[in-house]
């Protein structure tokens, strides 16, 4: 092995790679030109999880690609896709009550409490708790401890019961945001004033004016503190 | 992968000065000052970067040459060998599948237009997704959209298109109502009160958020919504050439299939393009925060459509990104942090820059202690940064505090056992956004009949510099004003004459005209990474 590389397979196939590449950046160091599997690049948008076994070990692990290091004997495959069951609704419709998560989805009811998906969790988010939250009816608690999730998926392709938290935990943020969390009077009165027309002859004015004037304002307008 | 030692040495002097830095604040550039140094350190105005575009309606401007690459370049399609039966008619086609294709999806579809959404990637795979830091909203009672206004065209340099501005200072309370409804988890305090803070170049803490994941959660709202609704997308389809009827109003799109490499004409009445910005073709060789998709389609296809460009020679810098580890080179470290009150440190243990000047100007300033002083921290790969010095946030506003208001940037220098802290993070800038595009009015229509355009894809909004927190704003509130604008005009629109593919054609014939003869096709759809190094 040259030295700073390390062998990994890429669905079985053998690839040697600098050894402080991500996943992703060694795939396309191997000459892979991504098509699925590939998206913000950043830990953000979910497309890139990845399960990978280090040789030896009967392990099977989970990543994104885009953020995890290679290892030497890395066997991993992507999956960038998995047929999870998503309910629709109508958010308008929902009461913020302890039963709307399970009426939609009550195979929640099926978890065995297993604490794989919370190992499987890129994100490091107690998803175990959320979904124990889930069957208390807890919506808070279960768009809480959910709100960092990346809705990759790779906790309902390793469930046991076969339960969708993803699904789940943007069900109940949703309601959380739209029920539970007192509403924003500063910005429903400002809807209505904007509607009254009451800002209108202020901007009109300013659109009016010369860079000039313009610069003048802005470069003298106070700045509020810190 | 914590620093190494020759890097910890440097820290120590981070940590030497932090207790008196604490007391300073260092002073913001007046306009001459800044303009001095956006004029000697700003990849704007570096000549060489640049050459003059020959063909299509900016003929003549000198745009960035990786710009230049993709407008003067064929179309994938062969006019003379296409049959252009349709395989699908709408009312409105939808183009992307971020927050601003998604926001004109949802608005046309409540109005009735029967809408196919199509993206090159998965639906939410988009630059909305990445977006930490907030979003732009005059909600509180010392604001104003007026003085928002003034904050966007003196950020913009006073040469934003004015209706443009109205339009998304007056229509942003509106989105965020329309937001709270959908059940977006803003920040907000026990009475419902709005958490507001400061970005760059704001005059009032108007930057909403949902911890730093404020872009993520509008992108898995929106999408969720367009699920819930039933509203037709297909993935990984993106277009490649609009189509024109004999009047050279726009009237469909050609797609095509990544994975099968078919082709699929869809017929419309009406098209919105939203397929982002340019990141991803490295303008000046810089990395970027970008999402993989980001490769200016929408751009190539209206341009070559007969449509014009604002601003193209104008890019944002983010002044933050990583510049340590390897692996993360490029990532975009949020404002939202120096809004919290890190400051930014050279070798000496130094400030250098007023944390919070616009993104041009703090852009410049890093480029200039790096590249003009040489006072900058070199990493054991060879990039040079300047110190962001991420663990005040704790000693300002009490321990526990940068985990929970950044935990996303947390865990990203957390994976590479560096705790931010405790210790800082080491930056310089990277490309973060297309400031120009393709010239809208306040619906977003564009010079091209039925072409409506939403989010980075248009230009003349952000004048030659976006604030902070405006491109949330902008594509929810252009993607709506689109989406209601397209389908208002559907109404109005028939199927009658043939589709046409001579704008193509035509385009050819001006490349041949001008000597340009390539091999370079265009739009790029997938940058091509392949035994790169860039990040």
């Amino acid at each position: 092995m040259a030295d700073g590389m390390v062998t990994i397979y890429l669905m079985g196939k053998a690839y040697s790679v600098p050894e402080n590449l991500t996943i992703m950046k060694a795939m396309e160091y191997s000459g892979f030109q991504l098509k699925r599997g590939c998206g913000c690049r950043g830990g953000f948008c979910g497309a890139c999880a990845t399960v990978y076994r280090i040789k030896g070990d009967y392990r099977v692990q989970e990543g994104l690609a885009c953020q995890t290091v290679v290892a030497e004997d890395m066997y991993l495959s992507m999956l960038p896709f998995y047929p999870a069951i998503k309910k629709t609704y109508d958010i308008e419709e929902l009461k913020a009550r302890g039963n709307v998560l399970m009426n939609l989805y009550p195979e929640i009811n099926r978890c065995l409490g297993c604490n794989t998906c919370t190992r499987s969790c890129p994100q490091d988010l107690e998803v175990m708790n959320y979904m124990n939250a889930a069957i208390r009816g807890d919506i808070t608690k279960v768009a809480n401890l959910s709100f960092d999730c990346i809705m990759c998926g790779l906790c309902a392709s390793r469930c046991p019961a076969e339960l969708v938290q993803h699904n789940i935990g943007i069900l109940a943020r949703r309601i959380y945001g739209k029920y539970i969390l007192p509403a924003a009077d500063h910005l429903a009165k400002r809807v209505e004033e904007i509607e009254k027309g009451e800002f209108e002859e202020e901007v009109n004015e300013l659109m009016e004016k010369e860079q000039e004037e313009l610069a003048k304002l802005y470069n003298e307008r106070d700045i509020e503190e810190e | 992968m914590s620093y190494p030692k020759e890097m910890q040495a440097a820290i120590k002097k981070v940590a030497a000065t932090r207790k008196s830095r604490m007391n300073e604040t260092y002073p913001m550039l007046s306009p001459e000052e800044k303009q001095e140094l956006l004029n000697n350190y700003h990849p704007d105005y570096r000549d060489d970067a640049f050459r003059q575009v020959q063909v299509g309606a900016n003929k003549g401007e000198s745009l960035p040459h990786e710009v230049v690459d993709i407008i003067e370049a064929r179309s994938r399609i062969e006019p003379a060998d296409f049959s252009l039966t349709a395989d699908k008619e709408v009312d409105v086609l939808v183009i992307g599948g971020g927050g601003g294709g998604c926001s004109a999806a949802l608005v046309a579809a409540e109005k009735g237009a029967e809408v196919l959404q199509v993206t090159k990637l998965r639906l939410g795979d988009a630059n909305t997704m990445m977006a930490q830091g907030g979003i732009q909203i005059a909600d509180k009672e010392n604001d104003s959209p007026a003085i928002h206004y003034l904050d966007v065209m003196g950020g913009g340099g006073f040469v934003n298109k004015p209706e443009l501005v109205k339009a998304l200072v007056m229509d942003a309370p509106k989105v965020g109502k329309w937001l709270e409804d959908l059940g977006y988890m803003f920040d907000k305090d026990e009475e419902g009160r709005m958490v507001t803070r400061h970005g760059g170049g704001t005059s009032r803490k108007r930057m909403h958020s949902a911890r730093d994941y404020s872009g993520a959660e509008i992108m898995r709202t929106l999408r969720d919504e367009v699920q819930n609704r039933g509203i037709e997308y297909i993935e990984f389809l993106p277009a490649v050439e609009l189509l024109l009827d004999e009047q050279e109003r726009c009237q469909g799109a050609i797609l095509y299939d990544l994975e099968t490499e078919e082709y699929m004409v869809v017929r419309a009445r009406t098209v919105i393009l939203a397929t982002g910005g340019f990141g991803r073709i490295h303008v000046s060789g810089f990395p970027t925060t970008n999402h993989y998709g980001a490769t200016a389609d929408g751009l190539v296809m209206a341009y070559r459509a007969g449509a014009n460009l604002l601003f193209m020679d104008s890019t944002q810098f983010h002044p933050t990104g990583a510049a340590f580890p390897e692996q993360i080179v490029g990532l975009l470290i949020t404002e939202k942090v120096r809004g919290l009150g890190a400051q930014l440190v050279n070798n000496k243990g130094e400030q250098f820059v007023y944390p919070l000047e616009t993104r041009d100007a703090e852009a410049s300033a890093i480029i200039r202690e790096c590249e003009g002083r040489n006072l900058g921290i070199t990493t054991p790969t060879g990039m040079t940064g300047v110190w962001l010095d991420s663990p005040m946030i704790d000693e300002i506003h009490g321990p526990g505090t940068l985990q929970k208001e950044l935990p996303a940037m947390y865990r990203q220098f957390d994976r590479f056992d560096i705790d931010i802290t405790k210790d800082p993070m080491l930056i310089f800038p990277t490309l973060h956004y297309q400031n120009g595009g393709v010239e809208i009015d306040q619906r977003g229509e564009t010079a091209i009949e039925n072409l409506f355009i939403a989010g980075e894809t248009s230009g003349g909004l952000h004048g030659k510099n976006r604030l902070m927190g405006n491109s949330l704003l902008d594509v929810l509130v252009f993607g709506r004003r689109a989406g209601k604008a397209a389908t208002e005009r559907a109404r109005e629109v028939s199927f009658g004459d043939s589709l046409s593919l001579k704008h193509v054609e035509s385009f050819h014939q001006q490349l041949a005209a001008k000597g340009v003869e390539t091999e370079r096709v265009s739009p790029m759809l997938l940058p091509d990474y392949s035994n790169s190094n860039i990040s």
